[in-house]
């Protein structure tokens, strides 16, 4: 095994101030080039670990104690100017909701100008053919002619694609997919998370997939951590996880998941 | 592992929908925004080139014509010393409506700064930002300016001053209102998790999406320092003679008025008041109207 690309080791975050702890101890470690799934119900603190490692926790939650790494070194230790040029060039996330996640003042070309600049320091002509090729390169049509338009011109699918390919504008390491096809309908949602995947290999990508959904994940991820109320519960390979469940909120998830046994794990949701 | 390729999904790309009203649409819709758009542009034309055709200068004297009631040659009558109304209520208007411009200006920059720190940045700034802005509105505004105006002097500084230090804290209380639901939401914590500074933040992707309500609050201020720089014109701490502004024609008029019977001396300036605080409000509850029922077509 090589250096992880992102590793977790042993992080609490908690309210300081209380001392009322919401993630305890949880360590992760995800592989370049890998996939791996952070899977849990609403308030396991899956988002919680997403905003600690992109240091975006709301205001009186902080990291009690434990670590960060990326590629070997500590983000914690970054001042906070380096850490926010960490968040867009090395790390990106792709939110939940794409619907609400585009500024809906601005064209399209401009949102992806202002990630250019302050990363690439790329602008003008140089800029919008970056933009034209990611936007191609997400699946947008005559993406030339969209430069323009604004948010509400798209539909909600072609939305999470834009913001997919904002995400990957700087051409991150680690692509973190917090839940993002929550907001769409179920159709559109298998384009998206095929999106992703694919370009994961084109672009040999490591993404962190984060869900409450077990039957998004399988076929997606490599690897699988599973978290109940700030713990982690069990990991390890998605075949592990998906045929031989050890823990029993592992296994009471799995069969919370109609569909999965529908499918083979591997091939698919 | 077998991944399923991810399929090129072709759309069709549909035309710009153009069955939504657009924002100009919805406000012409609206007979009373149309009626105040349209008589303000009007008195504005007047004010900045209808002197231009009027044959008398402001601050002319005739006394042979003193007092004369309206008439062909002079639109808008004469007073005492047989100066042309008509001129001065032109020339008095400009005057108004550059104080009342600028003080909006003032008031509109002071209160967006002050807004967009306290609501951004909250905890203990927020708190004295906005109780400073409780004191300012505590205060009877009229009385604390008359009592400004008298210690400073009058004088165009001064007055415009005293007008918009009694003005900025509607913007400021706006525009932290609105930062505070559009920073939780989504599309800043999407900027901020692609690496936007605090600054970027605040003027690309907060600002511009909080600036409806407060051009309202503008348009509406502009009527409200109108009306106060004519009170203060009209309890003599405005302007001082020979110096014409709306206020101070009505200060001037008064005995014309009540003991002479010369109802033009008032009357006209008091008309341009009313027309143009009518018009000021009619247009900012159409733009109100307008920016809210685009919202409602779902932007």
């Amino acid at each position: 095994m090589s250096t992880p690309i992102l590793e977790i080791d042993r992080l609490s975050i908690g309210f300081a101030a209380q001392n009322r702890v919401l993630v305890n101890e949880v360590s992760l470690s995800v592989q370049p080039g890998s996939a791996t799934a952070l899977v849990g119900e609403s308030g396991s603190g899956k988002t919680l670990s997403m905003l600690a490692v992109m240091g975006l926790l709301p205001a009186g939650i902080s990291v009690l104690s434990g670590d960060v790494r990326l590629d070997g070194a500590s983000l914690l230790d970054l001042p906070p100017k380096a850490r926010r040029r960490k968040n867009g060039s090395d790390i990106a996330l792709i939110p939940q909701d794409a619907m609400a996640a585009l500024n809906p003042t601005l064209d399209v070309q401009t949102q992806f100008e202002l990630v250019l600049r302050t990363h690439l320091r790329l602008g003008g002509a140089a800029a919008k053919a970056r933009t034209i090729e990611l936007l191609d390169q997400v699946g947008i049509p005559s993406p030339t002619s969209r430069l323009r338009s604004y948010p509400h011109e798209f539909s909600g699918g072609q939305r999470q694609r834009v913001m997919i390919a904002l995400a990957l504008s700087c051409g991150p390491k680690l692509l973190i997919a917090d839940e993002p096809t929550t907001a769409l309908d179920v159709t559109i949602q298998q384009q998206i998370l095929d999106l992703v995947a694919r370009l994961r290999e084109e672009l040999d990508m490591t993404v962190l997939w984060i869900t409450h959904d077990l039957g998004v994940v399988a076929g997606l991820a490599d690897r699988v951590a599973v978290l109940r109320h700030g713990r982690l519960v069990e990991s390890g390979t998605a075949e592990q996880i998906f045929y031989h469940p050890e823990h029993p909120y592992t296994r009471q998830l799995l069969a919370a998941t109609p569909t999965l046994f529908d499918v083979e794990p591997g091939t698919g949701a | 592992m077998n991944r399923t390729s991810a399929p090129r999904t072709e759309f069709v790309r549909l035309p710009r929908s153009s069955s939504q009203p657009g924002f100009l649409a919805l406000y012409w819709a609206n007979g009373a925004a149309r009626f105040g758009l349209i008589t303000l542009l009007v008195i504005l034309l007047l004010v900045l080139i209808g002197p231009l055709f009027v044959p008398f200068t402001p601050e002319q004297i005739d006394l042979s014509l003193k007092n004369q009631a309206p008439s062909l040659v002079h639109l808008m009558g004469t007073d005492e010393l047989g100066r042309d109304v008509f001129a001065r209520v032109l020339d008095g208007g400009r005057l108004t409506i550059l104080v009342a411009l600028i003080a909006v200006g003032v008031a509109i920059t002071v209160g967006v700064v002050v807004g967009a720190i306290a609501g951004y940045f909250g905890g203990w700034v927020d708190n004295v930002l906005m109780r400073i802005a409780d004191v300012f509105y505590s205060m009877p505004s009229l009385f604390v300016v008359i009592l400004l105006v008298a210690l400073i002097g009058p004088g165009f500084a001064s007055i415009i001053l005293a007008i918009s230090a009694f003005s900025w804290m509607t913007t400021a209380r706006l525009l932290r209102a609105s930062i505070l639901s559009l920073k939780k939401s989504d599309f800043v914590q999407a900027a901020r998790g692609l690496g936007a500074t605090d600054l970027r933040l605040i003027a690309a992707h907060i600002l511009p999406n909080a600036l409806a309500p407060i051009f309202v609050a503008a348009t509406l201020g502009i009527a409200a320092a109108v009306l106060t720089e004519s009170a203060l014109s009209f309890l003599g701490l405005g302007f001082q003679a020979p110096q014409a502004t709306w206020g101070g024609l009505l200060e001037e008029a008064q005995r014309a008025v009540i003991s002479g019977g010369q109802w033009w001396r008032g009357f006209f300036p008091g008309v341009m008041i009313f027309l143009v605080i009518l018009s000021v409000n009619f247009i900012g509850e159409g733009l109100n109207k307008a920016i809210l029922g685009r919202k409602e077509h779902g932007e």
